[in-house]
């Protein structure tokens, strides 16, 4: 498939000191891309320039293939705002429609369509006039990836979304974005579960401190040396 | 029962008492539509710093000797709006250390230039009605009657067209962000018109109960109900009721105008909480 996101010689950080350095990566269309890396690595950070909510210290992204920073469908982190927020699930997935409102103040049909659909898709339609802080962990996960998918139907990018999850709904969730992929939207995940990353992901990115320690395919990356240190390590903290 | 409805009916023949329920239910219904969106941000305290920097300039018209004390008022307290809004951003000083920081400081300025330079003989009375709003609101003219019918107006207008774009900034401002909505520009255009409101209301309940005004009604809505819609129509409703409630038990039992409004939605809220524990067990 065809290469969305060009990402050259990209050095990221806060006030002139570098965070991470020398990025050098190509998400193509319809690649599940997982991003891993310790705490601190830049990995927020790099999402956030891929986003365009921050501009690179050095080098480029470029977005090929028609694609625009605004069309990604991101699934932030859940702020503690959210957690006690008094909206609806519709109301919630509908406010993904918003960026192609332009300066228009209500929703169309077809948006108001397009928020049925992908409720529908989830799963989450019985949920439609529950109230969001009344959900569990997995069903709020899935109402904010159908938010994100009124935004786009071509890149998801996700921060993280199974921390806080029990292990039933993280397999729940992880087979969903799976089927996501292999209906052709391209996926970035950030995560620091290397073993689901391994499983599901087609190429892995992974961040050391401040520089990149390798970009692949996964199977490249099960016989590289960072993949079996990490993955080594993985085990470790399990146990 | 009907002596008390002659003596209502006596006061609103009066044009101040009737100028004192019109501003006083607009104020109400404009206050309880942002209070939903500043109470989830977090940004509860941001009404409570504004009103006591629009004191703090009300304090600086008077010393000036100015008539028309809105000149001073409005443009201060909008900027202030905007600078807090943006200290939020910024991590050097704290949110709600920069907000505690300005609120006490412009009331402390404020007193001192009163005490120092006011020309009335009643100084103590003077800071207690802008404070408490205790008689302002019976003393309206004509001009600030219209003006604060158009500034509700406003208000309101602005509201309704950006209804969805302020529920997308208050639920996750990051995803608006980077689905390319100007989340900025919303969080500025929600803190001028925090500040809009605020001057308004300093007239109703003084500067020291506007937060009252603001919070109450949406704390009480989001007790019971579930949609944001739900909550902000439920607000409006439960802050229009208050105000006209406070404005009539004033008048008919000579109790101060503010205090009375705010005690009324205090006991709203008192019962939304006791009926909110038995929904939930249900």
């Amino acid at each position: 498939m065809s290469e969305q996101i060009i990402c050259s010689g990209v050095s990221l950080g806060y006030e002139g000191n570098a965070v991470v350095q020398e990025l050098e990566f190509t998400v193509s269309g319809g690649d599940y891309l997982c991003i891993l890396g310790e705490n601190g690595s830049g990995k927020s950070t790099l999402i956030k320039a891929l986003l365009g909510l921050k501009s690179v210290m050095s080098g480029k992204i470029d977005w090929v293939g028609g694609l625009k920073p605004n069309e990604i469908g991101y699934l932030p982190q859940q702020t503690v705002v959210q957690r006690d927020f008094p909206a609806t699930v519709k109301e919630i997935v509908l406010s993904g429609c918003l960026s192609k409102c332009g300066l228009r103040p209500f929703y169309s049909k077809e948006q108001k369509e397009l928020a049925e659909k992908n409720m529908k898709q989830l799963g989450i339609t019985e949920l439609k006039k529950r109230c969001y802080r009344e959900l569990s962990g997995g069903q709020q996960q899935r109402v904010l990836l159908a938010r994100a998918l009124c935004a786009t139907s071509r890149l998801l990018l996700l921060d993280e979304p199974v921390t806080g999850l029990d292990p039933k709904a993280q397999t729940d969730f992880y087979e969903l974005i799976s089927k996501l992929n292999t209906e052709g939207i391209t996926v970035i995940m950030v995560s620091h579960d290397v073993h689901a990353a391994v499983r599901y992901a087609s190429h892995i990115l992974h961040i050391g401190s401040s520089k990149q320690l390798f970009f692949g395919t996964k199977d490249d990356y099960l016989n590289s040396r960072a993949g079996k240190l990490f993955l080594a390590e993985g085990d470790e903290t399990n146990e | 029962m009907s002596e008390m409805i002659e003596k209502l009916q006596f006061y609103f023949t009066f044009p101040f008492v009737r100028y004192a329920m019109i501003v006083g239910l607009l104020i109400a219904l404009c206050s309880s539509l942002l209070g939903v969106t500043l109470v989830l941000k977090r940004f509860s305290f941001i009404g409570d710093g504004l009103s006591h920097v629009a004191f703090g300039a009300m304090a600086v018209a008077i010393v000036a000797g100015l008539t028309e004390k809105m000149i001073i008022i409005l443009p201060v307290t909008v900027i202030s709006a905007i600078l807090l809004l943006r200290t939020g951003q910024d991590t050097k000083i704290k949110g709600d250390a920069a907000v505690a920081m300005i609120s006490v400081g412009a009331l402390a300025v404020g007193y001192m230039l009163i005490n120092l330079f006011s020309k009335s003989a009643n100084v103590a009375g003077d800071v207690c009605s802008t404070l408490f709003g205790s008689t302002s609101i019976l003393t309206l003219t004509k001009g600030e009657v219209w003006l604060c019918i158009g500034m509700a107006l406003v208000v309101i207008t602005v509201f309704v067209l950006f209804y969805n774009k302020i529920f997308a900034v208050t639920f996750d401002e990051s995803f608006a962000k980077a689905t390319g909505v100007k989340a900025n520009a919303y969080n500025l255009m929600i803190a001028v018109i925090t500040a809009l409101i605020i001057v308004l209301a300093m007239n109703l309940v003084g500067s020291l109960l506007i937060s009252a005004l603001i919070i109450f009604p949406s704390l009480s809505a989001m007790r019971l109900f579930k949609s944001f819609k739900g909550v902000i129509v439920c607000s409006a409703l439960i802050s229009v009721i208050c105000a006209a409630a406070g404005i009539l038990v004033s008048i008919l039992f000579s109790t101060p105008v503010g205090s009375t409004i705010v005690s009324a939605d205090i006991f709203v809220f008192v019962i939304f909480s006791v009926v909110s524990l038995f929904v939930r067990r249900t």
